[in-house]
């Protein structure tokens, strides 16, 4: 079932949480809402569930108009960030909790009823707990039960907010890969808000970036990461390294540090961004590029090396990070405080009067 | 643009579906609620408002103004003040023994100190009559040293003490459970003494609470009713309490003048009230930083 | 080091033990003993006596009043409290805060005057009670004006109990149980009666106690007519200064009894919500 967003505004007084959203989620993919706290993220996902309504727009499930459907016959699974659990029932009374309250007419019978529990705490692999409460499960059981509860009523769409948020990096992981087999065995359309960006590149289809109340890139998490469209969008998805400066006769300047910019670029201010992986680090300067540093810390640990570079003889506001692999660092033992050159290989330039960056390759 | 101005946010759109809140029962929970406010807590007391304004400036200044009521607006608000005052003192106390400490029966000692608010103030007002009594078990003893406690001025703070004992105990218990060791610890490590942690760290946080408390107890001690009146004595001048006051003047059938002293009784208590709330609001804001 | 170290103020054993000694002593003096001499009194005639006093017709029928006086006030209030306090822990509205105010009103009004509001309205000069009498209807100096102010007196406690604990719980188990399509008594009677039912409990005695032991108000409004509108706590004031003291006694210790249920109703109801 796709989800279509048009032209939702929302407001929580005189704060304007949502600004003109207009968003096609496709049928069958699990799509990431991804944005720092305060982006509109939660309360976007609220509202396509019905928990939240908006003064203008319209949410469509499959071409039929929702707007005005009260939550309770839109038919959604909902799993919310704190699992909302009833604590006085045991994992099976949840689970079973949206069947129970069917009108008598559609209630499945007890033995039924009961087996489709059983079938829900299989597949999420907690059948051994039904008779819990849950304030003696781990935070990962809870979003599990919560998940199955959410399922047991064999909704099309599926709506989770944050739903790794409050547990440790190991079982995030796990449950991320779950989640993931899950959603290619079962095939649900699937929304999740997420302030994480690696959860979202790593989990999602598509990825809608928000910030502010607006939409800022929706791609799939390849092409967000290749091609960000905004310096927000950049900014937000992982470490990136900034030169500013200004651009004459193709070349983009800052104090000692230059850049020779590859095809004809227009006399401006400019940023040059570029990712760790995509700057290689060198003794000496080459004819394109002079950005000199000097190496202010350096962190062994993970599958590369990260150098944390200060420039040297120019500005600016972050210190740069570059990774290199351990061949290369036991082959050349760089120290703290050496001086050292980057070399971008590529990056993306951001000029006052272009609405996009362009992406630079200097090979 | 994370704010908008106010003109900028749309009519609600015509036609849209009315309910748009996702919990049930709103609109039947208001009805309920206003027309039970109305009903019971408003109307009754525009009836007062009314009626005691209806009676003009002058005849309304002379009633209030009269030379036994003015003396029973002392007596009250003076033994409403000591009586909460010892309650401040008390109050810290237990709760500071009830939050730090640990041994045989706490759980008692804790439970016992909401009887005042359990036990019928008639039933406190004759049993503490009895106490203080002459040949009482606590009056036979004070006669001795010289101290004459009921039918007397100070009968009225002990009654009034004893019926507002829970209010500071219950506003300081919990700040005192949400408050962190390490600052103690931190000052202790720097070598203060006891007294002196107590004073500079403890007390700051600890004396919104008491405040609190105190007024709180201040305000149910100008109100007391049941449990003064039977330790009192009820002499003119000397210890009618401002209730017994209004009691008095409508035994007497002086319903006017009954209204204007309780219109002045009710008022006050609707200051105090609303300062309690925007007290409490701000040290909790404060607390909590929200 | 020779002196022990002690982590926290006051922990030092000196300290401790003469604070827990003042605590112990100041409330034995100014709570159990209060509550020891009530039933010492009562019982100072022996037991035959006592029964005498409460099997006495006038006490019996003061007994019988003020339970139904409660009968009626509590339920009411109880439904009020449960609806206010949905009202204002599930939902935001202009004048939310107004209302949360209003609700203190009782507590923080004298009794007196409390009766006295209500005497004005309804009594035979007020406007209401005017207009009642044409109808040859007298609220007044009989039982429904002793319910009318109880009502008044105990409308907080419910909604008091309530409103901290459903504003900490949050509606998030709510919300959860509307997407899983849950219709509105559903949701009430499956997911939130359960979560509150030891608050609603404790708001319940509360208002019991009060309702149960109220003086002031109802003394204002009543009349005071033996075995008419004699209340229990009423009751005790005539019997008290009729000069029978052992039978004021004897009718005081039902109420303690009350008191004490109350009390230990709360401990319980503490010591569960503690676990959850």
């Amino acid at each position: 079932m796709s989800i279509e967003i048009q032209g939702i505004n929302k407001f929580f007084d005189r704060f304007q949480a949502l600004n003109d959203i207009n968003l096609t989620i496709p049928d069958g993919q699990l799509t990431a809402l991804l944005g720092p706290s305060g982006s509109g993220k939660t309360t976007l996902l609220r509202i396509i569930a019905g928990l939240e309504s908006a003064e203008q727009g319209r949410i469509l499930f499959s071409g039929r108009d929702v707007t005005g459907l009260h939550v309770r016959d839109r038919s959604v699974g909902f799993v919310f960030q704190h699992y909302a659990l009833f604590r006085h029932m045991t994992v099976a009374q949840n689970v079973a909790f949206g069947l129970d309250v069917l009108p008598r007419r559609e209630r499945p019978g007890k033995p039924e009823i009961r087996q489709r529990v059983n079938g829900l705490l299989e597949m999420v692999q907690l059948d051994h707990l039904a008779n819990r409460y849950p304030a003696q499960l781990s935070g990962g059981q809870k979003q599990r039960i919560a998940l199955a509860r959410a399922m047991a009523m064999r909704p099309e769409i599926l709506l989770l907010d944050e739903p790794f948020g409050a547990l440790d990096a190991k079982v995030r992981k796990e449950l991320r890969r779950w989640l993931r087999s899950l959603h290619d065995e079962l095939h649900f359309t699937s929304v999740f808000v997420t302030h994480d960006q690696e959860e979202a590149l790593e989990l999602s289809d598509q990825v809608v970036v928000m910030s502010n109340g607006s939409v800022e890139q929706v791609d799939s998490p390849l092409e967000l990461y290749a091609r960000p469209d905004s310096r927000f969008v950049f900014d937000f998805l992982g470490q990136v390294n900034v030169l500013s400066g200004t651009i004459g006769n193709g070349i983009i300047r800052q104090g000692d540090a230059w850049v020779k910019l590859p095809r004809g670029c227009d006399d401006d201010d400019g940023q040059l961004y570029l990712r760790p992986h995509e700057v290689r680090l060198t003794q000496q300067p080459t004819r394109e590029a002079h950005l000199p540093f000097r190496i202010e810390a350096i962190s062994v640990i993970g599958a590369e090396v990260r150098i944390e570079l200060k420039p040297d003889g120019w500005e600016c506001d972050e210190l740069w990070e570059v990774g290199i692999s351990h061949s290369d660092f036991n082959a050349r033992k760089p120290q703290r405080g050496d001086r050292c050159y980057a070399v971008p290989e590529v990056g993306h330039l951001f000029c006052e009067h272009l609405d996009e960056p362009k992406t630079l390759n200097w090979h | 643009m994370a704010t908008t101005d106010l003109s900028a946010r749309p009519a609600r759109r015509l036609g849209a579906p009315v309910s748009k809140r996702v919990l049930p029962g709103f609109g039947l929970s208001l009805g309920i609620s206003l027309f039970f406010v109305s009903l019971v807590l408003l109307l009754p007391i525009s009836g007062l408002v009314i009626r005691a304004g209806g009676m003009g400036w002058e005849q309304f200044w002379f009633v209030i103004s009269d030379p036994r009521v003015v003396a029973s607006y002392k007596v009250t608000a003076l033994a409403a003040l000591a009586a909460s005052l010892f309650n401040c003192v008390f109050g810290l106390l237990m709760a500071w023994v009830l939050v730090r400490y640990d041994f045989p029966g706490k759980r008692l000692l804790d439970a016992i100190m909401d009887l005042p608010f359990a036990l019928p103030t008639a039933v406190a007002g004759i049993t503490l009559a009895t106490l203080f009594a002459e040949n009482g078990w606590y009056g036979q003893w004070l006669a001795k040293i010289g101290i004459e406690v009921a039918y007397t001025p100070l009968g009225i703070v002990v009654a009034m003490a004893f019926t507002s004992v829970p209010f500071v105990v219950r506003t300081v218990q919990p700040v005192l459970e949400e408050l962190a060791p390490e600052d103690e610890e931190a000052a202790v490590s720097l070598g203060a003494s006891d007294w002196t942690v107590f004073r500079r760290i403890l007390f700051p946080v600890l004396w919104p609470a008491v405040v609190t408390g105190g007024a709180l107890s201040f305000a149910r001690s100008l109100g007391e009713y049941g449990a003064v009146i039977f330790i009192a004595g009820n002499s003119p001048y000397v210890s009618e309490v401002i209730s017994l006051m209004i009691f008095v003047r409508l035994e007497e059938y002086d319903f006017p003048a009954a209204s204007a002293i309780a219109a002045v009784v009710m008022g006050v208590s609707l200051l105090l009230l609303l300062f309690i709330n925007v007290w409490q609001g701000r040290y909790l804001k404060r607390l909590h930083g929200g | 080091m020779a002196t022990p170290r002690h982590r926290r103020v006051g922990d030092s054993p000196l300290v401790r033990r003469s604070l827990i000694g003042l605590a112990v002593v100041f409330t034995v003096l100014l709570l159990f003993m209060p509550l020891a001499l009530i039933f010492v009194e009562a019982l100072s005639e022996g037991w035959a006596v006592y029964v005498g006093n409460i099997l006495d017709e006038y006490t019996l029928h003061a007994i019988g009043l003020t339970l139904f006086v409660a009968l009626l006030t509590v339920p009411l209030n109880m439904v009020f409290g449960v609806f206010l306090a949905w009202l204002v822990t599930r939902f935001r509205f202009p004048g939310r805060k107004v209302l949360i105010t209003l609700i203190d009103i009782p507590f923080a009004v004298s009794p007196v005057v409390a009766g006295l509001l209500y005497l004005l309205l309804y009594g035979g000069n007020g406007w209401v009670g005017q207009w009642l009498g044409q109808y040859d209807i007298q609220l007044m100096f009989s039982w429904p004006g002793i319910v009318m102010v109880t009502v008044f007196v105990t409308c907080p406690f419910v909604a008091r109990e309530l409103i901290p604990l459903m504003q900490q719980q949050g509606s998030e188990e709510e919300e959860a149980g509307v997407v899983l399509g849950a219709s509105g008594w559903q949701l009430f009677r499956r997911i939130t009666l359960p979560n509150i039912r030891w608050a609603l409990l404790y708001g319940v005695i509360l208002t019991n106690a009060r309702a149960v032991g109220e003086f002031g108000a109802v003394s204002v409004v009543s009349g005071n007519i033996r075995g008419e509108t004699n209340t229990l706590p009423l009751h005790v004031e005539l019997l008290y200064q009729d000069y029978n003291a052992v039978g004021a006694f004897a009718a005081s210790s039902l109420l303690a009894g009350i008191a004490l249920i109350t009390l230990a109703v709360k401990a319980i109801v503490e010591w569960r919500q503690s676990r959850l």
